[in-house]
């Protein structure tokens, strides 16, 4: 381990530890708990559309139909059969991915908007079919989920989805997917199977949203099938942390998921505004920054370093030669 | 299942593919000239049928000058949209114009709900008493007839503009090629507004035509009618117009056939699913041609 | 020259719709060779390279390499055999910095699974220092160190053209395909390229097929010469040949030459 890893690490280690004090000595009360929680949950699910979506460049707005199966197929595990709960975690973003696999293999054969398009439509015939399911309740909801998810789950998977994905992204399997979004013909003159890279990417971005689910609905102990739940506006609620952040930045998704989720506890009052900001900012970004607030670079110590010292530097020879005459 | 049944659902087919043709034109016309899945242009069919509800029950219009009134400021709107919203955004990569139409989709949705409430409405009944015509054993309602009257005369009048007016024929020369266009003199900011207006009031036109169907408005109204146009679009090849008039008929025929001969529960899936096996098998559209990247 | 054949094209054909853009073609290519394929705008060079690198299907004929039938063969499968290519207009990772572009294109040479990489095991990182040396090494070779970097789209036309060449390099090819590299370059430029090209057959001991329109540089560099002329090959032959050759002359160099 790398001094670095040890820090971070540390760092992890010691928040959870402020969370869990600061609840037992009620100064965090179990709702703020739960937004945590859910700040971890959309983590997730941004980073892992990012995957798709940034560095993969395959324009995915159904991943919430992820989220979904995960959600629904755990919650089914757990209440119908008395499954424990981690297996039917894992099964349930097992699942997902297996969806991911089917759906992506003939849907990645499209590109661009029609590729959006059809997940779109992927992603709400998913919703459709669990609004038909009369075992997870129906259109009024799948409720009596035991809520087996306690903050600590969703702050470990977080952390383990980030650093996964991370990993996977810079190694060269993740270089193939940025090739992919580069120039597709290109890459595969060099050897790369475009399509396979193509789809491991929608199938482990499937997967994390499926994981995220499942943690969701055994949170909350209750999902439906509304389209802010599992449907389009959850999509295009995801798409936002992850064009805010940066399409190819996985610091930036982090960043925008945490403040996409505390604003509209922030901003309590304005609560029925938030529907008129969001998308305002959403055309503002395009308009203006398209390559979102940290435009796929990468957050890190070293950035923070050389900025400091780059920013310390100008004040340093602003020092040495400032007279006072600029 | 017996046949008046089956009759009576393909009339409703027809009936509501009809307006799901007006809107699909809208879809074609825009992607056709700017290479745009506008999202926003079911919003835009669903002001279009708020502006009809108010001019009818707060003015006392009749049907006519209130469904010319709600064409022309939904005409208004899609300018607008298009100045603000996608003209800056001309030379950006279409996924950042693709954001930004789905950002402006909610975003009127939101406003419209805020300024309109999230209650249906319903439309004044008086606007069109309804009558009940009998041939044979089958059934149609006069507000059917109007429904399919007005979409057609509205696609006649569309195929006038479009192949007989100079705007028109603009519009044509600039979806073919729009360079070639420009250095033919043709002011390609003004033929896209245009393009954007005439969508926006054939939008607009069934907004009103799908209000008195359902007999009710609300702000989320133009979701679901503007995905499926948009299928029905993508159906008959996006970018051609007569594709859109097809594809509006089979998405509104097929769907009230699953509904005669299934589920209701699953009307609005079919749409996806015929997309997606449109997308999978034949991705230019049954009337369209199929084009390859050069290399 | 060396027997050795490394690729035979038999009556191989195109067709875009009604456009036949090659029509049964035949080539052969030995071990070591570098040769040249000419022809006037549009007589179907890229679209022969297209059908050689699996991005286009052959309408019908026969591609051979090196004893293995290529046909029908997917691109990146092709390109594993050891065809790869340069670009007419010019296809790098754009916002990909120069080192970045090449150490993509090491891709071939890894093969440490998706849990390896996710685990960063000792096997994955000793491959990842791998692919930076050679990442590294390739563009000290094009004397491109200085831009390794540089966001490839801010480079020069010329250094572009130098880096998609490394590129194309980097993936060991045993055939390289170069789509008129020369064209942007100005005079030096193209001298410099000119030894570049015949310093790398000799180096990477890669057999190089070059479609070029300079006639200076496909004279001075290739041993021998295919014309194609709207899809049909109308002669081959040692540079000599070509120069005298009628149809050839007629055809295409008329003017020029
Ligand atoms: N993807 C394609 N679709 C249709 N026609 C094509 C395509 N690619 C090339 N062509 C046509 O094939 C012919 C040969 O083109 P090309 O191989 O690019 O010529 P060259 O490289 O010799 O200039 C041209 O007429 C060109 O228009
Ligand atoms: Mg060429």
């Amino acid at each position: 381990m790398t001094k670095r890893n040890i820090v971070v690490t540390a760092l992890l280690a010691g928040f959870y530890l402020l969370v869990q004090l600061l609840a037992a000595k009620r100064v965090l009360l179990p709702y703020d708990l739960q937004i945590l929680g859910l700040i971890c949950i959309n983590i997730m699910l941004a980073v892992s559309l990012n995957l798709i979506n940034g560095f993969t460049g395959q324009f995915s707005i159904g991943h919430a139909g992820f989220f979904g199966i995960g959600a629904y197929a755990s919650a089914y595990l757990t209440v119908v059969h008395d499954v424990p709960f981690l297996i039917a975690l894992c099964a349930g973003a097992v699942f997902a991915a297996v969806i991911g696999i089917v759906i992506g293999l003939p849907a990645l054969r499209l590109q661009g908007d029609y590729l959006a398009i059809a997940t779109l439509g992927f992603g709400e015939i998913i919703r459709v079919v669990i609004l038909n399911i009369p075992q997870v309740g129906g259109a009024r909801g799948f409720s009596g989920i035991s809520r087996a998810t306690s903050f600590g789950h969703t702050y470990l998977f977080m952390i383990l989805t980030v650093l996964i994905i991370k990993n996977f992204i810079s190694s060269y399997h993740g270089r193939a997917c940025i090739a992919v979004r580069e120039d597709e013909l290109a890459s595969e003159t060099l050897g790369i199977n475009t399509t396979f890279y193509k789809v491991s990417a929608f199938t482990l971005g499937a997967f994390f949203a499926g994981l995220a689910g499942g943690l969701f609905s055994h949170y909350m102990g209750y999902i439906n099938p509304a389209a802010n739940q599992i449907g389009f506006l959850k999509s295009i609620d995801i798409l936002i942390m992850v064009v805010l952040g940066g399409l190819g930045s996985i610091t930036g998704s982090i960043g925008a998921a945490i403040f996409l989720t505390l604003i509209p506890e922030l901003l309590r009052g304005l609560a029925e505004y938030r529907m008129i900001v969001y998308p305002i900012i959403l055309i503002l970004i395009m308009l203006f920054r398209p390559a979102g607030l940290l435009g796929g670079k990468e957050l890190s110590w070293d950035a923070l370093s050389r900025f400091y010292q780059r920013f310390a530097g100008k004040r340093q020879k602003q020092r040495v030669t400032g007279d006072g005459s600029e | 299942m017996q046949w008046q049944l089956l009759a009576a659902q393909l009339i409703n087919g027809i009936a509501l593919g009809s307006t799901y043709a007006l809107i699909a034109l809208g879809y074609t016309m825009v992607y056709g000239i700017i290479r745009l899945i506008n999202f926003a242009h079911g919003d835009i069919f669903m002001l279009g049928a708020y502006f009809g509800l108010i001019a009818i029950s707060s003015y006392n219009l009749s049907l006519i000058p209130a469904m010319i009134i709600s064409m022309c400021l939904a005409a208004l709107v899609g300018i607008t949209l298009d100045r603000i919203a996608y003209r800056p955004l001309r030379q950006s990569p279409r996924i950042t114009v693709l954001i930004t139409a789905i950002g402006a989709s909610l975003l009127i949705q939101s406003l419209a709900q805020l300024i309109f409430g999230a209650d249906y409405r319903s439309f004044p009944a008086k606007a069109i008493p309804i009558k009940i015509i009998r041939l044979g054993s089958i059934i149609i309602t006069n507000r059917q007839i109007i429904i399919f009257g007005t979409a057609i005369l509205l696609m006649i009048l569309l195929h006038l503009i479009v192949n007989y007016t100079k705007l028109g024929k603009a519009m044509r020369a600039v979806s073919m090629d729009k360079e070639a266009a420009q250095l033919m003199g043709i002011n390609v900011d003004r033929v896209i507004a245009f393009t954007f207006a005439v969508g926006s009031a054939l939008a607009a036109a069934a907004g009103i035509l799908v209000g008195i169907l359902y007999n009710s408005v609300d702000p989320y109204m133009g979701t679901l009618p503007g995905l499926k146009a948009f299928v029905a679009a993508v159906l008959g090849g996006i970018g051609i117009i007569p594709g859109a008039v097809f594809g509006g008929f089979f998405m509104g025929i097929a769907e009230n056939m699953v509904v005669a001969f299934g589920s209701s529960t699953y009307r609005d899936a079919v749409a996806f699913a015929v997309l997606i096996l449109v997308l999978l098998i034949k991705p230019s559209g049954l009337l369209g041609k199929r084009v390859q990247e050069k290399v | 020259m060396a027997a050795n054949e490394l690729l035979r094209i038999s009556t191989l054909s195109v067709s875009f719709g009604g456009l036949k853009a090659i029509s049964n073609v035949d080539m052969t290519v030995y071990e070591g060779e570098l040769v040249g394929l000419i022809g006037p705008n549009g007589a179907g060079k890229t679209t022969l390279f297209n059908a050689l690198t699996g991005l286009c299907r052959p309408t019908s004929g026969e591609i051979v390499f090196s004893g293995k039938n290529l046909s029908k063969k997917s691109a990146h499968y092709i390109s594993r055999q050891g065809i790869t290519r340069t670009f007419q207009n010019i296809r790098l990772f754009k916002s990909l910095s120069a080192l970045d572009n090449l150490r993509i294109a090491c891709h071939q040479n890894m093969s440490y699974t998706f849990l390896g990489g996710i685990l960063k095991t000792k096997n994955a990182s000793r491959q990842e220092e791998e692919a930076e040396k050679q990442a590294w090494a390739m563009l000290e070779i094009m004397g491109l160190s200085q831009y390794a970097h540089e966001r490839s789209v801010n480079l020069s036309y010329g250094n572009q053209r130098k880096l998609e060449i490394a590129r194309a390099l980097v993936t060991k090819p045993r055939l390289l395909l170069l789509d008129e590299p020369a064209a942007g370059m100005n005079p030096a430029e193209t001298q410099e390229l000119l030894h570049l090209i015949r310093s790398l057959r000799s180096d990477f001991g890669v057999t190089i097929i070059l479609i070029e329109h300079d006639m200076n540089l496909v004279m001075n560099l290739c041993e021998r010469i295919f014309v194609l002329d709207y899809g049909v090959l109308i002669a081959e032959g040692s540079v000599e040949e070509i120069r005298s050759n009628e149809q050839v002359i007629q055809a295409y160099l008329g003017a020029d030459v």
